[in-house]
């Protein structure tokens, strides 16, 4: 999936790094899937700390193998399945998002939070939350700020907010520091993909009673 | 944000692009034997083989090599021997099953093998999902220009001769930072270093390591 317009908001390259090396939760290695997915430069530092992963293995000691670990080796590959290849149809979003939702973006069942303003949650655990927005043109999201990291990336439209507009396959990196507005563009529905480490934090006292309810 | 390789030109298909000379190769080098070639170029004909003949010979030499440092990444991961013993095994499966997917053009072996047992590590360790990014996919139909493959396996074995010429604590701490389970924090619980400079050797490795590739 491509992106017409150029990506300007991007990953940092420690949380490149993190994914590469397997230590992002998985909310947060889903956001970095898909960006990466629609950025040709994030692919790029991605692939280049992989080549160190595999210079670093290349480089490492070695564990001596047991004495049959080849014979079982092939054990299990004559266990396999044959690999198919298979000529998917393209998709609207990346392969990645598309196994969270389990089908595209127009499948997606939507609940409603107010305001025009719609949300699924794809995946929740004890590290994250990752959810799709879905935000009417022109509509802005309640003021709020964050315990911990938030993480917005476009799939869909754009919004903007504080600190700059945000289209498709760009991504906003918000630390606890951050108290923004987020604002989806005139055109089409802001559709994002938001992750956030701890429930978020309200300024208004109405979303502050909902919160809980809505899990946001 | 100073990435490995250089961010303001354009994607090129190598990872590590940064000013290579890419090396004319002429037909009687191409013709050379296995034996001859440089060990990234070993592993991708050894891949190549198991692709297109089954030829489990090919697999066995590429086996003797990875397995150990499979096992030996996972064991530094957090696994007991029996685990990793089984993980290794694993990932070796996979690297038959899945060897029409190694694009040389994009990966040494040593890098695509690395992606295989980082997400088995994932998943058996961490019991985790791995969200991939979407395959650039070259389709199956057409072999990789030989001169891309020739040039991503060069700046491979640069990274790798780079590596080996760091002081040994700068090599230790980047060799923690991709076979450790922990975080960064962890490590400087671990090691009473601060986190700040923790980060910060890691980042003196990678600039020492694009220092040397340019």
């Amino acid at each position: 999936m491509k992106t017409t317009k150029p990506i300007t908001h991007h990953l940092t390259e420690q949380d490149l790094m993190d994914y590469a090396t397997g230590k992002l939760d998985e909310s947060f290695a889903l956001a970095a899937a898909v960006h990466i997915s629609m950025c040709d430069e994030c692919r790029a530092t991605l692939n280049s700390f992989d080549a160190l992963g595999g210079a670093v293995l290349e480089n490492s000691a070695e564990e001596a193998m047991s004495h049959d670990a080849f014979s079982k080796t092939m054990e299990l590959i004559s266990a396999l399945p044959q690999e198919t290849v298979t000529h998917k149809k393209p998709a609207n979003i990346p392969d990645a998002l598309a196994g969270y939702i389990g089908g595209t973006l127009n499948d997606v069942k939507w609940t409603p939070i107010g305001m025009g303003v719609k949300q699924k949650i794809l995946h929740t655990d004890d590290h994250g939350v990752a959810r799709l927005l879905y935000i009417p043109a022109g509509t802005a999201v309640p003021d709020h700020g964050h315990k911990g990291r938030e993480w917005t990336l476009v799939l869909q439209g754009a919004f903007f907010d504080e600190t700059g507009h945000f289209g498709p396959g760009d991504i906003e990196i918000a630390d606890p520091s951050v108290e923004h507005k987020p604002t989806a563009a005139a055109g089409d529905a802001c559709i994002c993909l938001a992750i956030t480490d701890a429930p978020l934090r309200f300024s208004g006292i109405f979303h502050r009673l909902v919160q809980p309810l809505l899990r946001i | 944000m100073a990435p490995l390789d250089n961010k303001t030109n354009p994607i090129t298909p190598s990872p590590l692009a940064v000013g290579c000379g890419m090396t004319q190769v002429t037909e009687e080098q191409d013709k050379a034997s296995t034996l001859h070639k440089a060990p990234q170029d070993q592993w991708v004909d050894a891949i190549r083989q198991i692709t297109r003949d089954r030829d489990v010979s090919a697999f066995e030499r590429l086996f003797d090599h990875f397995a150990p440092r499979v096992k030996s990444f996972l064991i530094k991961s957090g696994a007991d021997h029996t685990l990793a013993e089984e993980c290794a095994q694993e990932v070796m499966a996979t690297v038959w099953q899945k060897s029409h997917l190694f694009d040389p053009t994009r990966a040494s072996a040593s890098t695509w093998i690395f992606t295989i047992a980082r997400n088995k590590k994932i998943d058996a360790l961490r019991k985790l999902n791995r969200p991939e990014p979407d395959d650039l996919g070259w389709g199956m139909d057409h072999e990789p220009d030989q001169e891309d493959v020739i040039s991503l396996q060069q700046e491979t074995q640069r990274l790798g001769n780079a590596l080996s010429t760091l002081p040994q604590k700068q090599r230790d701490l980047l060799e923690q930072a991709f076979f450790n389970e922990k975080s960064h924090s962890e490590i400087a619980n671990d090691t009473g270093l601060p986190l700040g400079t923790i980060k910060s050797r890691i980042r003196l490795a990678l600039d020492k390591l694009r220092h040397s590739m340019s």
